[in-house]
């Protein structure tokens, strides 16, 4: 019964997000604001609506009710239970309903903030806004229906793909869809903007939180997928270039840009046009990604030519919505005034150097994924674009761009002087290059290569660092030495200084942790127990192999000990084989014993009818750098968002918010 | 598993794993000398695992990438160049094998993206750069006035 009235609501929320897609846009035009407000309403009950299909559909799994066609595909009863809930999303029809269940989150949002968007461009966003949820309800109610019955109701289900019956992969799809589908609120304000046909700094200072949330949560949702993948795929590899990765990435690697260019327009009323064109290409980019993912099509062309309904829909969206709002910017873009002008040397030039390296970046990827299969259906001719394209392109173009970070958050705004840009970022160089050749004297006759992304690393994290020393010191004759006013002042900062410092600051740890990867060592055996194999400074003992049982599933467990090269043990690390007689799998569970913030990484290989196991070792020094990295620029954009000028649009509270008096005056 | 083509659009992620979850290199593929088997791992992680999903040889546990292994080190062990045995492995499989495409004519679009989007990128810049001065904002209009002095009279 819950799981029919899921599905009325489901229904009931088409309706409504018909409604927000309609009457606000007539109201706006029609200068009636009792239409016009019709969107608020609307929003919060289109998002009621999905809230209780989501719950529905989640009280089914979490009951393992058998009658609903989804819950027999996807869960089993002795499956534990929070895969019963994460198994939820962790199919087709179901995370679709997440999707627009963040999507309707999102536009309730825009609706209840009632003071920071003047109310036309609100109308108008939430029109656009209500549009994607009808079309993507429409979506779901008509070829991936989650709440189909079965009759005979069947007694157990076919369970969760064991590789998805895992923490990591239980919070990755939550965090992904939170920055996918929150791209779409940027895109929705790009689309009002054309349609009203005016653009300023308020637009901008509105955009802003949502892209920063956006922002964040996908650096959450891929670092959370990528250290997944390095866990649970078994061969310690963080990145792939994969086309399901680089669906994520794309859209990320725009909204960064887009994150930037949004801080042009606020501050310098420039780069307008632009910051619209982004808006609308990051959703688009995330819109490619999701069909990337849900129609098949990149991991076989006959995979999504059995079933084409699906794919063939989802084209239809993108299509309507990239085609749609890229004839708007080309029809209404003319209508937006630009804005200042600014030297080349200055904040707002490094800006528009940062976007021209991304763009860049973007494209690439972008075509790299799709070329095997345009060229194919062009010529016929198959090829692969595998990592080894990926990092010969990518990197040279992510170097320039990490170099000049530091030096665009030194430059001042409208015109910049180089010199005095590159005397202030004097310690960060020459520490930079201390460390950088120290590594490399160090590890003489190792790689070349990796110590340079040591330096590098190193130079934008003390660069960030020094950002905020040398702001929190001032200038000129505010200038001072003493410690305790240089951290009071510091704290005076504001946020979105700190934000930006952790952000970049945690791009240099990211690059920290992958160019440690250049020192990861590799061992590989056949053992019996007792038996040793070394990898880097460790040595692992096999000590037994034992069969364990878990509550769904068999394993064969290999328990090893690590010693360091003085043969101090530095604990116990377990890597095993678990079969799932469910669905008939067997899938390497990974083991990992971390030691600082470096990792000894064990994989089962064969295990052989005399006792003795394949065996892989892994040492990967400061490896977890890479996703604590990510961690420090999403915790970057959060404490950006907690910048009073987010929260100017809600006057009481910066009205009665004076400055600190030592305050250093706002960038 | 009654709709595998959903499921596998479904696990684009685990279908990385088309070949089965465990370790790649055996031990027992592992050849005698380590200058020629870390040439050999060095080609495999260049070569693609036909049935699998954008995954080297060297990463996949599927037994046609264990074939392929096995090939690469005869290969050496026969003398060949590094890219000799590239060579010979194309010319059974075809150039699909390659996970870094060959530069030719029908790569050509695809290698010079980066630097035609950097050209392309600054090219606009340099147009921006040289526009003149925009033409003085046209102020309020009349019901933004209206605004204004509505918010005034509320202060």
């Amino acid at each position: 019964m819950l799981v029919e009235v899921g599905h009325f609501a489901l229904a009931l929320a088409l309706a409504l997000s018909l409604v927000q897609a309609v009457m606000p846009i007539w109201g706006a035009r029609s200068g009636d604001p009792t239409l016009r407000q019709v969107a608020t309403p609307a929003a919060l009950g289109a998002f009621a609506c999905v809230l209780f299909a989501f719950a529905a559909l989640t009280y089914a799994h979490a009951t393992s009710d058998f009658s609903v066609q989804n819950v027999v595909e996807n869960s089993h009863t002795t499956k534990p239970f929070i895969y019963k809930l994460s198994g939820v999303w962790g199919n087709h029809e179901g995370s679709m309903l997440l999707w627009i269940l963040i999507l309707t989150l999102f536009g309730a949002l825009v609706a209840v903030a009632h003071h920071t968007v003047p109310p036309v461009l609100r109308a108008n966003t939430l029109a656009v806004q209500g549009l994607i949820t009808f079309v993507f309800v429409l979506f779901i109610i008509t070829t991936s229906n989650p709440f189909s019955r079965v009759a005979p109701a069947p007694l157990e289900g076919n369970d969760l793909n064991p590789l998805l019956q895992d923490v990591g992969l239980a919070v990755h799809p939550p965090l992904l869809y939170v920055g996918y589908v929150g791209f779409s609120i940027t895109f929705a304000f790009a689309a009002a903007a054309l349609i009203e046909g005016r653009i300023d700094a308020v637009w901008a200072r509105a955009v802003r939180p949502w892209t920063l949330v956006a922002w964040s949560f996908l650096t959450l949702g891929i670092a959370m997928g990528s250290y997944w993948a390095y866990y649970e795929l078994g061969w310690g590899g963080w990145w792939f270039w994969d086309p399901v990765e680089n669906a994520s990435l794309m859209p990320w690697i725009a909204g960064t840009a887009l994150l930037h260019s949004t801080v042009v327009m606020e501050k310098r009323d420039a780069l307008k046009v632009w910051t619209v064109l982004l808006s609308i290409l990051t959703f688009s980019l995330s819109l490619l990604g999701t069909f990337i993912v849900r129609s098949g099509l990149l991991t076989s062309v006959h995979t999504f030519a059995t079933d084409p309904t699906r794919g063939v829909f989802i084209l239809a969206i993108l299509v309507l919505f990239i085609g749609g709002s890229l004839t708007l910017f080309a029809w209404r873009a003319p209508l937006l005034r630009q804005g200042g002008l600014f030297a080349p040397i200055s904040r707002e030039g490094a800006l528009v150097l940062n976007n021209l390296f991304l763009v860049a970046a973007c494209a690439t990827v972008l075509v790299g994924t799709l070329y095997p299969l345009v060229l194919e259906m062009v010529t016929g001719e198959k090829i692969s674009v595998g990592p080894p394209f990926f990092n010969t392109t990518f990197v040279p173009l992510a170097v320039p761009l990490l170099l000049i970070v530091p030096f665009g958050q030194t430059l001042a705004w409208k015109r910049g002087d180089a010199l005095a840009a590159a005397q202030r970022l004097f310690a960060a160089l020459a520490l930079a290059l201390v460390v950088g050749l120290a590594t490399l004297a160090l590890t003489w006759g190792g790689p070349v290569l990796a110590p340079v992304g040591i330096g590098l690393g190193a130079y934008l994290v003390v660069g960030s660092a020094l950002e905020i020393i040398s702001r929190a010191r001032g200038y000129g004759a505010s200038r001072t030495a003493s410690p305790g006013l240089i951290w009071r002042r510091a704290i005076g900062l504001p946020r979105s200084a700190w934000g930006t410092a952790l952000a970049h600051g945690g791009v240099g740890v990211v690059v920290l942790g992958i160019a440690a990867q250049g020192w990861a060592t590799e061992g590989l055996a056949t053992l019996k127990p007792g038996e040793t194999l070394a990898t880097g400074p460790y040595v692992a003992t096999l000590e037994r192999v034992s069969p364990r049982s878990g509550p769904n599933y068999e394993e064969t467990a290999a328990i090893l000990t690590v010693r360091d090269r003085h043969g101090n043990a530095v604990g116990t690390v377990d890597t095993g084989k678990r079969f799932y007689p469910s669905r008939r799998m067997t899938v390497t569970e990974s083991g990992l014993l971390t030691v600082g913030a470096s990792q000894v990484y064990a994989s089962l290989g064969e295990v052989q009818p005399d006792g003795a196991i394949g065996l892989r070792l892994y040492y990967k020094p400061l490896v977890l750098l890479i996703w604590l990295g990510a961690v420090v620029m999403a915790l970057g954009g959060a404490v950006s968002l907690t910048d009073r000028r987010m929260r100017v649009g809600a006057p009481t509270r910066a009205r009665t918010k004076a400055l600190p008096p030592n305050a250093v005056p706002a960038e | 598993m009654t709709t595998p083509s959903r499921l596998r659009a479904l696990l684009l992620a685990a279908a990385l794993l088309a070949g089965g979850p465990a370790s790649a290199v055996q031990p027992d593929e592992v050849m005698k000398d380590p200058a020629q088997e870390a040439r050999a791992r060095e080609i495999s992680a260049g070569l693609r695992c036909l049935v699998c999903q954008n995954q080297s040889i060297d990463d996949s546990d599927a037994p046609l990438a264990k074939d392929l292994r096995l090939i690469v080190r005869e290969r050496i062990r026969a003398g060949d160049d590094n890219q000799q045995v590239e060579d010979y492995v194309v010319g059974r499989y075809g150039e699909f094998v390659l996970l870094r495409p060959v530069f030719a004519w029908h790569t050509l679009l695809l290698w010079l993206t980066p630097v035609a989007a950097l050209l392309l990128g600054a090219f606009g810049i340099w147009r921006l750069s040289r526009r003149r001065a925009p033409a003085p904002s046209a102020g309020l209009s009349a019901a933004e006035k209206a605004e204004v002095a509505a918010l005034m009279r509320r202060e």
